[in-house]
């Protein structure tokens, strides 16, 4: 970008060159329109979904060496069970903002 | 204890030579020039491939006049973005406008630091590498709303919001994918995980969990489709509707920044569905001794090139056999369908890898 700005020609502009791009119509009143509230919905979900991901890291990390015994007073029924109660937790959190209807798109 | 350094011949060469610091100093300046010189080499020769395998798909020739095959098109292309003017139209924001071409960029490249490209080519070789991928491919959502609010433009702001809900939605679905190989190797280091690989094309991850690790492939290719904003999952930027989504007000080289971030990633995405689930550097064998003497004696970047360009080309095919979906659609499937498969296929992949149930 920085060798583009010293070796790429400048033309003057103004008018409706440095307009924004509306297919040649003049903008109406402000671009900073409110949006759809979905995408703020979606966005909450899949912070509940990415954090809980997230700690699911570490826990699957440890399954493998669990069940060939390696880590002394973990066994690989505890790491199944961790991994299970997640997933759980997970589904809930699927079907309760399914049955919200917070994933419909309207 | 799992080793996480990561040794090459001219490193340690500049290590023997050059006292601690500047050697360090002048192997991360090697690591980054290498790495860029990859990342202009592989964007150029995903531009050529794309067109041509395009123009395949339509039964057309594509480029043939720029140099042998066409080669040179994407050369002369670049060039020709240089040139072109820097255009700012005056209601955007300065900041957000360019900083935002910056972003996707970078985080494509810090995928690739982790990436290993063959036994010993490795920029670093962290223990949470997986979590440094999805870190940083984070980067690139970000870069793509930030420009669409920067440029202070309806159709801009509509394709960044869409975009943005997208990415992260499909980035659910392609983290459980990657648990679940993360799960089966016992470790999150993208090296660990190759190694873990070792032995016949039975025991890659893909075919080693049986059906879960081949559900978990279709899946991981299906949202990082999403992820790489590539047809038939391209609603960021669907020309038709929105005159090409968030980087509607970008031109010249700052447009070519996205355009470039979005083939490096391309190249990203493959790079790590080869290194998950196709064995990454390691050689195919097939188990009869003669035959993968010789085809181990292929070295591992070549084997990681050929696998990794198998999966883009899977991407372009994907590209031109299905038609785009609407934004409703898109996020149904990811989140009525894709999530919880690739929930139900983790569940699936833990009993597996807890009762011991992998392929011999």
């Amino acid at each position: 970008m920085v060798v583009s700005r010293l070796i790429a020609p400048k033309f003057p502009g103004g008018g409706a060159k440095m307009e924004p791009y509306e297919s040649g119509e003049p903008t109406i009143g402000s671009t900073r329109v409110p949006f759809k509230i979905g995408y703020y919905l979606f966005a909450l979900v899949f912070l509940v979904f990415d954090v809980e991901a997230l700690f699911l890291f570490p826990t699957l990390v440890l399954m493998r060496p669990a069940g060939e015994g390696t880590l002394p007073g973990i066994s690989s029924a505890l790491v199944f069970s961790e991994v299970l109660v997640f997933l759980a937790i997970l589904g809930f959190a699927l079907f309760y903002a399914w049955r919200k209807k917070a994933l419909e798109w309207e | 204890m799992i080793d996480l350094t990561v040794t090459h011949p001219i490193g340690d060469r500049i290590r023997e030579v050059l006292p601690p610091l500047p050697a360090a100093l002048a192997n991360g300046a090697l690591a980054v020039a290498s790495l860029a010189l990859l990342v202009t080499v592989m964007a150029i020769l995903l531009v050529w491939l794309e067109r041509k395998v395009c123009a395949r798909f339509q039964a057309r020739l594509g480029p043939t006049r720029v140099g042998p095959f066409g080669l040179l098109q994407p050369i002369a292309d670049a060039l020709k973005l240089l040139m072109k003017e820097n255009l700012r139209p005056t209601a955007t924001d300065m900041v957000a406008y360019y900083l935002a071409p910056l972003l996707p960029i970078t985080g494509s490249f810090l995928v690739l630091t982790v990436i290993p490209f063959d036994h010993n080519l490795q920029v670093a070789n962290p223990g949470a590498g997986v979590v440094f991928v999805i870190a940083a491919s984070g980067l690139g959502i970000l870069g793509t709303l930030i420009g669409g609010w920067g440029s202070n433009n309806k159709y801009a702001l509509l394709g960044s919001m869409r975009s943005g809900a997208q990415l992260f939605s499909y980035e659910l679905s392609m983290v459980l994918c990657m648990l679940l190989v993360v799960m089966a190797a016992g470790s999150a280091s993208l090296r660990e995980i190759v190694l873990s690989q070792q032995g016949t094309v039975l025991d890659w991850w893909i075919f080693k969990l049986p059906g879960a690790g081949f559900a978990a492939f279709l899946l991981f290719l299906i949202s990082s489709t999403a992820e790489l904003n590539r047809g038939p999952l391209d609603l960021s930027e669907a020309e038709q509707e929105l005159t090409g989504g968030f980087h509607t007000e970008y031109a010249g080289m700052s447009f070519s920044m996205f355009f470039l971030a979005e083939f490096v990633n391309m190249f990203a995405a493959a790079a790590l569905g080869s290194t998950f689930f196709l064995g990454g550097f390691l050689a195919p064998q097939i188990g009869v001794h003669a035959v993968d003497a010789v085809l181990s004696f292929v070295p591992g970047v070549i084997w990681f090139g050929l696998k990794s360009g198998f999966l883009i080309f899977l991407y372009m095919w994907f590209r031109w056999t299905f038609p785009r979906l609407r934004i409703d659609h898109l996020l149904a499937l990811e989140w009525k369908f894709l999530l919880p498969v690739s929930m139900g296929n983790l569940l699936l992949g833990a009993t597996l890898v807890t009762f011991g149930l992998l392929l011999p």
